[in-house]
Protein backbone atom coordinates (compact mmCIF):
# COMPACT_ATOMS: atom_id res chain seq x y z
CA UNK A 1 0.00 0.00 0.00
CA UNK A 2 1.26 3.44 -0.67
CA UNK A 3 2.25 5.48 2.17
CA UNK A 4 0.59 8.90 1.86
CA UNK A 5 3.60 10.87 3.58
CA UNK A 6 5.78 9.40 0.66
CA UNK A 7 3.04 11.05 -1.90
CA UNK A 8 3.73 13.56 -4.55
CA UNK A 9 0.95 15.98 -5.23
CA UNK A 10 0.30 18.56 -7.97
CA UNK A 11 -1.30 21.62 -7.69
CA UNK A 12 -4.22 22.82 -9.84
CA UNK A 13 -5.05 26.35 -10.03
CA UNK A 14 -7.56 28.14 -11.94
CA UNK A 15 -7.45 32.31 -11.54
CA UNK A 16 -9.94 34.57 -11.78
CA UNK A 17 -9.50 38.23 -12.15
CA UNK A 18 -11.50 40.88 -11.66
CA UNK A 19 -10.31 44.22 -13.53
CA UNK A 20 -11.81 47.34 -13.56
CA UNK A 21 -11.93 49.27 -16.58
CA UNK A 22 -11.02 52.62 -17.29
CA UNK A 23 -14.20 54.05 -18.48
CA UNK A 24 -14.88 57.88 -17.55
CA UNK A 25 -18.33 56.74 -15.64
CA UNK A 26 -19.89 53.95 -14.34
CA UNK A 27 -20.97 50.69 -16.06
CA UNK A 28 -24.74 51.83 -16.07
CA UNK A 29 -24.96 55.37 -14.78
CA UNK A 30 -23.27 58.56 -15.86
CA UNK A 31 -21.50 59.09 -12.49
CA UNK A 32 -17.91 59.35 -12.91
CA UNK A 33 -15.59 57.10 -11.66
CA UNK A 34 -13.10 58.03 -8.96
CA UNK A 35 -10.82 56.96 -6.74
CA UNK A 36 -9.27 58.55 -3.28
CA UNK A 37 -12.07 61.32 -3.40
CA UNK A 38 -14.32 62.33 -0.51
CA UNK A 39 -16.69 58.93 0.49
CA UNK A 40 -20.55 59.24 -1.21
CA UNK A 41 -19.78 62.39 -3.56
CA UNK A 42 -20.20 60.08 -6.91
CA UNK A 43 -23.48 58.30 -6.73
CA UNK A 44 -26.67 58.97 -8.01
CA UNK A 45 -30.01 56.83 -7.61
CA UNK A 46 -28.84 54.54 -10.22
CA UNK A 47 -26.12 53.26 -8.33
CA UNK A 48 -27.88 53.64 -4.98
CA UNK A 49 -30.32 51.03 -6.01
CA UNK A 50 -33.12 53.70 -5.43
CA UNK A 51 -36.74 51.97 -6.96
CA UNK A 52 -37.48 52.98 -10.32
CA UNK A 53 -34.12 54.15 -11.96
CA UNK A 54 -33.77 52.07 -14.88
CA UNK A 55 -29.75 51.46 -15.22
CA UNK A 56 -27.84 51.59 -19.20
CA UNK A 57 -25.01 49.96 -20.43
CA UNK A 58 -21.72 51.86 -21.04
CA UNK A 59 -20.67 51.63 -24.79
CA UNK A 60 -17.20 52.50 -24.37
CA UNK A 61 -17.68 49.24 -21.38
CA UNK A 62 -19.04 46.85 -23.83
CA UNK A 63 -15.77 47.66 -26.18
CA UNK A 64 -13.42 47.06 -23.68
CA UNK A 65 -14.84 43.47 -22.89
CA UNK A 66 -15.12 42.84 -26.52
CA UNK A 67 -11.51 44.09 -26.82
CA UNK A 68 -10.38 41.82 -23.57
CA UNK A 69 -12.25 38.99 -25.14
CA UNK A 70 -10.90 39.16 -28.53
CA UNK A 71 -7.41 39.35 -27.08
CA UNK A 72 -7.75 36.75 -25.18
CA UNK A 73 -8.93 34.47 -28.10
CA UNK A 74 -12.74 34.34 -26.86
CA UNK A 75 -15.72 33.57 -28.90
CA UNK A 76 -18.07 36.80 -28.39
CA UNK A 77 -21.92 35.45 -27.78
CA UNK A 78 -23.66 36.95 -30.89
CA UNK A 79 -26.50 37.72 -27.96
CA UNK A 80 -25.36 38.35 -24.80
CA UNK A 81 -27.66 38.95 -20.95
CA UNK A 82 -27.03 40.53 -17.75
CA UNK A 83 -28.13 38.62 -14.87
CA UNK A 84 -29.35 39.46 -11.21
CA UNK A 85 -27.19 37.70 -8.80
CA UNK A 86 -28.75 38.06 -5.36
CA UNK A 87 -26.92 38.64 -2.40
CA UNK A 88 -27.88 40.49 0.88
CA UNK A 89 -24.70 42.39 1.86
CA UNK A 90 -24.20 46.25 2.56
CA UNK A 91 -22.03 46.77 0.05
CA UNK A 92 -24.57 46.26 -2.77
CA UNK A 93 -27.70 48.73 -2.15
CA UNK A 94 -29.87 46.58 -4.48
CA UNK A 95 -29.19 43.50 -2.96
CA UNK A 96 -28.38 42.32 -6.00
CA UNK A 97 -25.28 42.53 -8.54
CA UNK A 98 -26.01 43.18 -12.48
CA UNK A 99 -23.59 40.57 -13.12
CA UNK A 100 -23.42 37.95 -16.25
CA UNK A 101 -24.50 34.24 -15.85
CA UNK A 102 -24.98 31.51 -18.95
CA UNK A 103 -24.50 33.59 -21.68
CA UNK A 104 -20.99 35.74 -21.14
CA UNK A 105 -20.26 38.13 -23.21
CA UNK A 106 -17.17 36.43 -24.00
CA UNK A 107 -16.41 32.77 -23.43
CA UNK A 108 -13.44 30.01 -24.77
CA UNK A 109 -10.12 31.76 -25.21
CA UNK A 110 -6.54 31.15 -24.07
CA UNK A 111 -3.32 32.90 -23.38
CA UNK A 112 0.15 31.29 -23.05
CA UNK A 113 -1.20 27.90 -22.49
CA UNK A 114 -3.54 28.74 -20.24
CA UNK A 115 -7.27 28.86 -21.46
CA UNK A 116 -9.84 31.14 -20.40
CA UNK A 117 -13.43 29.68 -19.58
CA UNK A 118 -14.96 32.81 -19.27
CA UNK A 119 -14.66 36.77 -19.39
CA UNK A 120 -17.64 38.55 -18.35
CA UNK A 121 -19.53 41.93 -17.50
CA UNK A 122 -20.72 43.06 -14.35
CA UNK A 123 -20.82 45.98 -11.76
CA UNK A 124 -18.51 46.44 -8.48
CA UNK A 125 -19.57 46.84 -5.06
CA UNK A 126 -19.13 49.71 -2.53
CA UNK A 127 -16.70 49.70 -0.32
CA UNK A 128 -17.43 49.15 3.61
CA UNK A 129 -15.41 51.35 5.46
CA UNK A 130 -15.40 49.53 9.28
CA UNK A 131 -15.20 51.18 12.68
CA UNK A 132 -11.92 50.35 14.04
CA UNK A 133 -10.81 49.79 10.79
CA UNK A 134 -8.58 46.93 11.08
CA UNK A 135 -8.70 45.59 7.55
CA UNK A 136 -10.70 43.27 8.69
CA UNK A 137 -14.22 42.44 8.87
CA UNK A 138 -14.87 40.69 12.12
CA UNK A 139 -14.86 42.85 15.28
CA UNK A 140 -16.16 46.02 14.06
CA UNK A 141 -19.61 47.65 15.27
CA UNK A 142 -20.41 49.41 13.11
CA UNK A 143 -19.54 50.15 9.29
CA UNK A 144 -19.73 53.19 7.11
CA UNK A 145 -20.69 52.72 3.38
CA UNK A 146 -18.90 54.83 0.69
CA UNK A 147 -20.58 54.16 -2.89
CA UNK A 148 -18.17 55.97 -4.91
CA UNK A 149 -16.65 52.71 -5.72
CA UNK A 150 -20.38 50.91 -6.52
CA UNK A 151 -21.26 50.46 -10.28
CA UNK A 152 -17.77 50.92 -11.75
CA UNK A 153 -17.35 48.65 -14.55
CA UNK A 154 -15.89 45.09 -14.27
CA UNK A 155 -14.30 42.47 -16.27
CA UNK A 156 -14.25 39.13 -14.37
CA UNK A 157 -12.14 36.83 -16.04
CA UNK A 158 -11.81 32.98 -15.59
CA UNK A 159 -9.07 30.51 -16.80
CA UNK A 160 -9.91 26.79 -16.31
CA UNK A 161 -7.51 25.10 -13.65
CA UNK A 162 -4.77 24.65 -16.54
CA UNK A 163 -1.79 25.88 -13.96
CA UNK A 164 0.33 23.75 -11.95
CA UNK A 165 2.24 26.09 -9.35
CA UNK A 166 2.11 29.24 -7.52
CA UNK A 167 5.11 30.53 -9.66
CA UNK A 168 3.63 29.69 -13.15
CA UNK A 169 0.21 31.56 -11.72
CA UNK A 170 2.09 34.39 -10.88
CA UNK A 171 3.84 34.57 -13.91
CA UNK A 172 0.57 34.27 -15.98
CA UNK A 173 -1.00 36.76 -13.65
CA UNK A 174 1.85 39.14 -14.91
CA UNK A 175 1.25 38.15 -18.68
CA UNK A 176 -2.78 39.20 -18.68
CA UNK A 177 -2.02 42.26 -16.51
CA UNK A 178 0.84 43.31 -19.73
CA UNK A 179 -1.84 42.34 -21.82
CA UNK A 180 -4.39 44.58 -20.28
CA UNK A 181 -2.33 47.26 -20.12
CA UNK A 182 -1.21 47.11 -23.54
CA UNK A 183 -5.37 46.81 -24.16
CA UNK A 184 -5.96 50.44 -22.20
CA UNK A 185 -8.53 49.05 -20.77
CA UNK A 186 -7.95 49.61 -17.26
CA UNK A 187 -5.21 50.93 -14.64
CA UNK A 188 -4.01 47.38 -13.70
CA UNK A 189 -3.27 48.68 -10.28
CA UNK A 190 -2.91 45.79 -7.86
CA UNK A 191 -3.01 48.85 -4.78
CA UNK A 192 -5.63 50.01 -5.64
CA UNK A 193 -7.64 47.49 -6.71
CA UNK A 194 -8.14 48.23 -10.23
CA UNK A 195 -6.73 44.50 -10.77
CA UNK A 196 -7.92 41.71 -8.09
CA UNK A 197 -6.43 38.12 -8.63
CA UNK A 198 -8.26 35.44 -6.27
CA UNK A 199 -7.02 31.42 -7.12
CA UNK A 200 -8.55 28.43 -6.37
CA UNK A 201 -6.52 25.94 -5.47
CA UNK A 202 -6.70 22.22 -5.24
CA UNK A 203 -3.85 19.38 -5.19
CA UNK A 204 -4.19 15.80 -6.24
CA UNK A 205 -1.59 12.94 -6.46
CA UNK A 206 0.46 13.33 -9.12
CA UNK A 207 -0.62 11.73 -12.31
CA UNK A 208 -4.38 11.51 -11.29
CA UNK A 209 -7.30 13.14 -13.46
CA UNK A 210 -9.89 13.94 -10.93
CA UNK A 211 -9.71 16.89 -8.80
CA UNK A 212 -9.34 17.94 -5.55
CA UNK A 213 -11.13 19.34 -3.43
CA UNK A 214 -10.61 23.54 -4.25
CA UNK A 215 -10.42 26.09 -1.96
CA UNK A 216 -10.62 29.60 -2.92
CA UNK A 217 -8.28 32.54 -2.14
CA UNK A 218 -8.77 36.03 -2.06
CA UNK A 219 -6.85 39.12 -1.48
CA UNK A 220 -3.18 38.74 -2.74
CA UNK A 221 -2.71 42.46 -3.67
CA UNK A 222 0.79 41.72 -6.15
CA UNK A 223 1.61 39.17 -7.68
CA UNK A 224 4.05 38.46 -5.34
CA UNK A 225 1.43 37.84 -2.58
CA UNK A 226 -0.55 35.83 -4.78
CA UNK A 227 2.96 33.74 -5.45
CA UNK A 228 3.32 33.29 -1.33
CA UNK A 229 -0.38 32.80 -1.01
CA UNK A 230 -0.95 29.74 -3.31
CA UNK A 231 2.26 28.13 -2.14
CA UNK A 232 1.05 28.42 1.86
CA UNK A 233 -2.22 27.25 0.70
CA UNK A 234 -0.45 24.19 -1.80
CA UNK A 235 1.82 23.55 1.72
CA UNK A 236 -1.59 23.99 3.94
CA UNK A 237 -3.71 21.29 2.01
CA UNK A 238 -0.69 18.85 1.73
CA UNK A 239 -0.37 18.71 4.95
CA UNK A 240 -3.83 17.63 5.58
CA UNK A 241 -4.15 15.21 3.09
CA UNK A 242 -0.74 13.38 4.41
CA UNK A 243 -2.49 13.24 7.79
CA UNK A 244 -5.18 11.80 6.18
CA UNK A 245 -7.43 15.00 6.49
CA UNK A 246 -9.66 16.24 4.00
CA UNK A 247 -9.57 19.17 2.63
CA UNK A 248 -12.92 21.82 3.49
CA UNK A 249 -14.42 23.55 0.52
CA UNK A 250 -13.97 27.60 1.74
CA UNK A 251 -13.22 30.84 0.43
CA UNK A 252 -9.95 32.07 2.40
CA UNK A 253 -7.95 35.82 3.16
CA UNK A 254 -4.52 35.38 2.97
CA UNK A 255 -3.15 38.15 5.21
CA UNK A 256 -0.03 39.92 3.17
CA UNK A 257 1.54 40.65 6.64
CA UNK A 258 1.87 37.51 8.25
CA UNK A 259 1.78 34.95 5.24
CA UNK A 260 -1.36 33.56 7.47
CA UNK A 261 -4.45 32.24 5.99
CA UNK A 262 -7.95 32.48 7.49
CA UNK A 263 -11.22 31.22 7.04
CA UNK A 264 -14.02 33.70 5.52
CA UNK A 265 -17.20 34.23 6.68
CA UNK A 266 -19.37 33.03 3.28
CA UNK A 267 -21.75 36.17 1.75
CA UNK A 268 -24.67 34.16 1.81
CA UNK A 269 -25.69 30.57 2.69
CA UNK A 270 -24.67 27.71 0.24
CA UNK A 271 -23.79 30.48 -2.43
CA UNK A 272 -28.05 30.33 -3.11
CA UNK A 273 -27.57 33.42 -5.47
CA UNK A 274 -31.03 32.92 -7.67
CA UNK A 275 -29.64 33.92 -10.65
CA UNK A 276 -32.66 35.55 -12.64
CA UNK A 277 -31.77 37.65 -16.12
CA UNK A 278 -31.81 41.20 -15.19
CA UNK A 279 -35.19 42.21 -16.64
CA UNK A 280 -34.22 46.26 -16.94
CA UNK A 281 -31.29 45.58 -19.48
CA UNK A 282 -31.90 43.96 -23.03
CA UNK A 283 -29.15 41.77 -24.20
CA UNK A 284 -26.13 42.71 -25.99
CA UNK A 285 -25.82 41.60 -29.87
CA UNK A 286 -22.48 42.80 -30.99
CA UNK A 287 -22.93 43.58 -34.46
CA UNK A 288 -20.12 42.95 -36.90
CA UNK A 289 -19.21 46.64 -36.63
CA UNK A 290 -18.68 46.74 -32.62
CA UNK A 291 -16.68 43.70 -32.96
CA UNK A 292 -14.78 45.59 -36.15
CA UNK A 293 -14.43 48.72 -34.08
CA UNK A 294 -12.71 46.59 -31.14
CA UNK A 295 -10.48 44.42 -32.94
CA UNK A 296 -8.91 47.53 -34.53
CA UNK A 297 -8.54 48.90 -31.37
CA UNK A 298 -5.64 45.72 -30.31
CA UNK A 299 -2.51 47.03 -30.64
CA UNK A 300 -0.02 44.89 -30.73
CA UNK A 301 0.11 42.71 -27.36
CA UNK A 302 3.04 41.45 -24.99
CA UNK A 303 2.98 37.95 -26.33
CA UNK A 304 3.46 38.75 -30.15
CA UNK A 305 5.99 41.75 -28.73
CA UNK A 306 8.53 38.69 -27.49
CA UNK A 307 8.18 36.98 -30.82
CA UNK A 308 8.80 40.00 -32.31
CA UNK A 309 12.12 41.12 -30.21
CA UNK A 310 12.78 37.42 -31.08
CA UNK A 311 12.66 37.65 -34.40
CA UNK A 312 13.57 41.40 -35.37
CA UNK A 313 16.42 41.73 -32.55
CA UNK A 314 17.75 38.05 -32.36
CA UNK A 315 17.07 38.50 -28.64
CA UNK A 316 16.97 35.23 -26.35
CA UNK A 317 13.93 33.70 -25.97
CA UNK A 318 13.93 34.81 -22.23
CA UNK A 319 14.95 38.11 -22.55
CA UNK A 320 12.47 38.71 -25.33
CA UNK A 321 9.55 37.53 -23.18
CA UNK A 322 11.36 39.14 -19.89
CA UNK A 323 10.82 42.54 -21.93
CA UNK A 324 7.82 41.92 -23.54
CA UNK A 325 5.83 41.10 -20.17
CA UNK A 326 6.99 43.81 -18.21
CA UNK A 327 5.50 46.62 -20.69
CA UNK A 328 7.97 49.62 -18.77
CA UNK A 329 11.34 47.72 -19.58
CA UNK A 330 9.98 47.07 -22.81
CA UNK A 331 9.46 50.64 -23.86
CA UNK A 332 12.66 51.26 -22.10
CA UNK A 333 14.19 48.96 -24.60
CA UNK A 334 12.56 50.40 -27.85
CA UNK A 335 13.76 53.86 -26.84
CA UNK A 336 16.80 52.69 -26.47
CA UNK A 337 17.26 50.85 -29.41
CA UNK A 338 15.82 53.32 -31.29
CA UNK A 339 19.23 55.92 -30.21
CA UNK A 340 21.50 52.91 -30.49
CA UNK A 341 20.49 49.68 -32.83
CA UNK A 342 23.97 47.98 -33.02
CA UNK A 343 24.14 45.52 -30.32
CA UNK A 344 20.19 44.55 -29.07
CA UNK A 345 21.45 41.95 -27.43
CA UNK A 346 23.72 43.40 -25.00
CA UNK A 347 20.89 46.33 -24.35
CA UNK A 348 18.89 43.76 -23.60
CA UNK A 349 20.94 42.30 -20.97
CA UNK A 350 21.44 45.65 -19.75
CA UNK A 351 17.72 46.22 -19.27
CA UNK A 352 16.32 43.12 -17.51
CA UNK A 353 19.52 43.04 -14.76
CA UNK A 354 20.68 46.50 -14.36
CA UNK A 355 18.45 49.31 -14.83
CA UNK A 356 14.81 48.20 -13.06
CA UNK A 357 11.97 49.88 -13.48
CA UNK A 358 12.41 53.55 -11.73
CA UNK A 359 15.80 53.83 -11.62
CA UNK A 360 17.80 57.01 -12.70
CA UNK A 361 18.99 55.59 -15.65
CA UNK A 362 17.60 56.92 -19.00
CA UNK A 363 16.88 55.14 -22.26
CA UNK A 364 19.47 57.50 -23.99
CA UNK A 365 21.72 57.07 -21.44
CA UNK A 366 22.09 52.90 -21.66
CA UNK A 367 21.77 53.08 -25.40
CA UNK A 368 25.00 55.66 -25.28
CA UNK A 369 27.25 53.49 -22.83
CA UNK A 370 26.70 50.10 -25.21
CA UNK A 371 27.70 52.31 -28.15
CA UNK A 372 31.03 52.99 -26.11
CA UNK A 373 31.14 49.19 -25.46
CA UNK A 374 31.20 48.95 -29.34
CA UNK A 375 33.51 51.51 -30.02
CA UNK A 376 35.80 49.98 -27.56
CA UNK A 377 36.23 53.01 -25.43
CA UNK A 378 34.76 51.05 -22.41
CA UNK A 379 35.23 47.20 -21.49
CA UNK A 380 32.26 45.27 -20.80
CA UNK A 381 33.14 44.47 -17.29
CA UNK A 382 33.97 48.56 -16.59
CA UNK A 383 30.21 48.87 -17.86
CA UNK A 384 29.08 47.34 -15.06
CA UNK A 385 30.29 50.21 -12.75
CA UNK A 386 28.98 52.70 -15.08
CA UNK A 387 25.84 50.66 -15.17
CA UNK A 388 25.38 51.42 -11.27
CA UNK A 389 26.58 54.90 -11.54
CA UNK A 390 23.55 55.47 -13.99
CA UNK A 391 21.13 53.09 -12.02
CA UNK A 392 21.62 55.08 -8.81
CA UNK A 393 22.19 59.06 -9.86
CA UNK A 394 21.77 58.95 -13.82
CA UNK A 395 24.25 60.66 -15.36
CA UNK A 396 25.67 60.90 -18.65
CA UNK A 397 28.29 57.31 -19.34
CA UNK A 398 31.10 59.04 -20.69
CA UNK A 399 31.16 61.53 -18.22
CA UNK A 400 31.14 58.62 -15.72
CA UNK A 401 33.81 57.21 -17.46
CA UNK A 402 35.74 60.06 -17.52
CA UNK A 403 35.36 61.22 -14.03
CA UNK A 404 35.98 57.61 -12.63
CA UNK A 405 38.96 56.58 -14.65
CA UNK A 406 36.80 53.99 -16.20
CA UNK A 407 38.18 54.34 -19.79
CA UNK A 408 39.23 50.75 -21.54
CA UNK A 409 43.24 49.95 -20.90
CA UNK A 410 44.82 49.91 -24.20
CA UNK A 411 47.82 50.86 -26.56
CA UNK A 412 51.04 50.94 -24.23
CA UNK A 413 49.42 51.00 -21.31
CA UNK A 414 47.96 47.34 -21.85
CA UNK A 415 50.50 45.99 -23.38
CA UNK A 416 52.95 46.84 -21.12
CA UNK A 417 50.33 45.44 -17.92
CA UNK A 418 49.97 42.01 -20.93
CA UNK A 419 53.77 41.83 -20.98
CA UNK A 420 53.96 41.72 -16.81
CA UNK A 421 51.04 39.41 -16.65
CA UNK A 422 52.85 36.90 -19.13
CA UNK A 423 56.22 37.05 -17.41
CA UNK A 424 54.44 36.40 -13.81
CA UNK A 425 52.69 33.25 -15.26
CA UNK A 426 55.55 31.39 -17.16
CA UNK A 427 53.58 27.82 -15.92
CA UNK A 428 50.32 29.15 -17.69
CA UNK A 429 52.58 30.03 -20.84
CA UNK A 430 53.89 26.47 -21.12
CA UNK A 431 50.34 24.60 -21.31
CA UNK A 432 49.72 26.97 -23.78
CA UNK A 433 51.91 25.87 -25.76
CA UNK A 434 51.72 22.24 -25.11
CA UNK A 435 48.18 22.91 -26.58
CA UNK A 436 45.97 23.47 -23.18
CA UNK A 437 44.52 26.59 -24.34
CA UNK A 438 41.99 27.24 -21.35
CA UNK A 439 45.56 27.74 -19.18
CA UNK A 440 45.16 31.32 -21.28
CA UNK A 441 42.66 32.41 -18.57
CA UNK A 442 44.97 32.73 -15.80
CA UNK A 443 46.93 35.65 -18.20
CA UNK A 444 43.29 37.00 -18.82
CA UNK A 445 42.43 37.02 -15.09
CA UNK A 446 46.03 38.90 -14.10
CA UNK A 447 45.80 41.36 -16.83
CA UNK A 448 41.42 42.24 -15.47
CA UNK A 449 42.97 42.24 -11.93
CA UNK A 450 45.87 44.86 -13.07
CA UNK A 451 43.18 46.99 -15.11
CA UNK A 452 40.21 46.81 -13.04
CA UNK A 453 38.05 44.95 -15.46
CA UNK A 454 38.53 47.81 -17.91
CA UNK A 455 40.39 45.64 -20.43
CA UNK A 456 38.33 44.11 -22.98
CA UNK A 457 38.66 40.03 -22.87
CA UNK A 458 39.00 39.46 -26.36
CA UNK A 459 41.61 42.44 -26.84
CA UNK A 460 43.80 40.97 -24.14
CA UNK A 461 44.08 37.49 -25.36
CA UNK A 462 44.73 38.84 -28.87
CA UNK A 463 47.62 40.56 -26.98
CA UNK A 464 48.59 37.65 -25.08
CA UNK A 465 48.70 35.13 -28.13
CA UNK A 466 50.62 37.42 -30.15
CA UNK A 467 53.40 37.99 -27.68
CA UNK A 468 53.81 34.50 -27.01
CA UNK A 469 53.47 32.95 -30.76
CA UNK A 470 50.77 31.11 -29.51
CA UNK B 1 -29.12 26.69 -7.74
CA UNK B 2 -29.33 23.02 -7.59
CA UNK B 3 -32.40 22.79 -6.29
CA UNK B 4 -34.90 20.86 -8.33
CA UNK B 5 -38.56 23.10 -7.94
CA UNK B 6 -40.13 21.15 -10.54
CA UNK B 7 -40.76 18.10 -8.07
CA UNK B 8 -44.24 17.21 -8.77
CA UNK B 9 -45.00 21.01 -8.59
CA UNK B 10 -44.35 20.36 -4.79
CA UNK B 11 -43.32 23.00 -2.97
CA UNK B 12 -42.71 22.09 0.94
CA UNK B 13 -42.64 24.85 4.32
CA UNK B 14 -38.85 23.75 4.17
CA UNK B 15 -38.51 25.38 0.65
CA UNK B 16 -40.86 28.00 1.06
CA UNK B 17 -38.54 28.96 4.62
CA UNK B 18 -35.59 28.83 2.95
CA UNK B 19 -36.26 31.18 0.10
CA UNK B 20 -37.85 33.23 2.94
CA UNK B 21 -34.47 33.16 5.09
CA UNK B 22 -32.70 34.18 1.33
CA UNK B 23 -34.91 36.65 0.93
CA UNK B 24 -34.77 38.09 4.69
CA UNK B 25 -38.38 37.42 4.81
CA UNK B 26 -39.82 36.10 8.59
CA UNK B 27 -42.80 34.70 7.79
CA UNK B 28 -45.20 32.58 10.07
CA UNK B 29 -45.71 29.17 10.01
CA UNK B 30 -49.47 29.61 8.72
CA UNK B 31 -47.67 32.17 6.30
CA UNK B 32 -45.02 29.58 5.20
CA UNK B 33 -47.96 26.87 4.77
CA UNK B 34 -49.87 29.41 2.75
CA UNK B 35 -46.92 30.41 0.52
CA UNK B 36 -46.26 26.52 0.36
CA UNK B 37 -49.54 25.75 -1.33
CA UNK B 38 -49.58 29.08 -3.37
CA UNK B 39 -46.32 28.61 -4.61
CA UNK B 40 -47.12 24.93 -5.80
CA UNK B 41 -50.34 26.06 -7.52
CA UNK B 42 -48.06 28.20 -9.36
CA UNK B 43 -45.69 25.78 -10.62
CA UNK B 44 -48.62 23.58 -11.28
CA UNK B 45 -49.41 26.40 -13.97
CA UNK B 46 -45.70 26.23 -15.04
CA UNK B 47 -45.84 22.75 -15.27
CA UNK B 48 -48.86 22.79 -17.93
CA UNK B 49 -46.78 24.61 -20.36
CA UNK B 50 -44.38 21.60 -20.45
CA UNK B 51 -47.04 20.05 -22.07
CA UNK B 52 -46.44 22.49 -25.33
CA UNK B 53 -43.82 21.53 -27.82
CA UNK B 54 -41.34 24.33 -27.53
CA UNK B 55 -38.88 22.15 -28.90
CA UNK B 56 -38.03 25.30 -31.92
CA UNK B 57 -38.40 28.68 -29.16
CA UNK B 58 -35.75 30.16 -28.16
CA UNK B 59 -35.78 31.28 -24.72
CA UNK B 60 -37.25 34.11 -23.54
CA UNK B 61 -35.41 36.60 -21.86
CA UNK B 62 -36.85 39.60 -22.28
CA UNK B 63 -40.49 40.73 -23.43
CA UNK B 64 -39.55 43.29 -25.36
CA UNK B 65 -37.60 42.76 -28.90
CA UNK B 66 -35.02 45.48 -28.33
CA UNK B 67 -30.75 45.10 -28.33
CA UNK B 68 -27.90 46.88 -27.43
CA UNK B 69 -29.46 49.74 -25.80
CA UNK B 70 -26.43 51.62 -24.85
CA UNK B 71 -25.24 55.54 -23.52
CA UNK B 72 -22.16 56.75 -24.45
CA UNK B 73 -19.07 57.29 -22.06
CA UNK B 74 -19.99 60.11 -20.99
CA UNK B 75 -19.76 61.95 -17.13
CA UNK B 76 -23.29 63.45 -15.83
CA UNK B 77 -23.28 65.28 -12.06
CA UNK B 78 -23.67 63.21 -9.27
CA UNK B 79 -26.00 63.56 -6.81
CA UNK B 80 -24.99 65.93 -3.77
CA UNK B 81 -24.20 64.04 -1.06
CA UNK B 82 -26.35 65.43 1.81
CA UNK B 83 -29.41 64.80 -0.54
CA UNK B 84 -28.65 61.35 -0.72
CA UNK B 85 -27.95 60.29 2.86
CA UNK B 86 -30.93 62.06 3.87
CA UNK B 87 -32.60 58.84 2.15
CA UNK B 88 -30.44 56.81 4.26
CA UNK B 89 -31.87 55.45 7.95
CA UNK B 90 -28.55 56.39 9.69
CA UNK B 91 -25.89 58.11 8.16
CA UNK B 92 -22.94 60.53 9.27
CA UNK B 93 -21.31 63.22 7.65
CA UNK B 94 -19.92 61.33 5.15
CA UNK B 95 -21.34 57.77 4.43
CA UNK B 96 -23.85 55.11 4.71
CA UNK B 97 -24.27 53.73 8.34
CA UNK B 98 -24.59 50.09 8.43
CA UNK B 99 -24.57 47.56 11.10
CA UNK B 100 -21.44 45.89 10.59
CA UNK B 101 -21.85 42.59 8.71
CA UNK B 102 -19.43 40.98 10.84
CA UNK B 103 -20.95 41.89 14.37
Amino acid sequence: MEVASARQYEPVIGLEIHVQLATDTKMFCGCELSFGLDPNTRTCPVCLGHPGVLPVPNRRAIEFGLMIGLALGCEIAPRSIFHRKNYFYPDNPKAFQISQYDVPLCSGGELAGVRVHRAHLEEDAAKLVHAGESGRIHGAEASVVDFNRAGTPLVEIVTEPDIHSAAEAAEWARLLRETLRALGVSDVNMDEGSLRVDGNVSIRPAGEATLGVKTELKNMNSFRFLERGLDAEIARQEGILREGGQVEQETLHFDNRTGALSSLRSKEEAHDYRYFPEPDLVPIAPTEAMIEMARAAIPELPLARAERFERDHDLPADSARLLAFRGEQGDFFEAALAVSPSDPRTLANYVVNDVPPGSAATPEAVAKLVDLIGAGTVSRGAAKEVLEVLAAEGGDPEQIVADRGLGAAGGDELGAIVDQAIAENAGAVEKIREGKDQAIGAIVGAVMRQTKGRADGGEVQKLIRERIGA
Amino acid sequence: MGRTLFCGAVIDREQVNHVARLARLRLTDEQAEQMAAELSKVLDHIEKMGELDLADVAPTSHVVELENVLREDEARPSWPRDRMLAEAPDADAEGFRVPSPGS
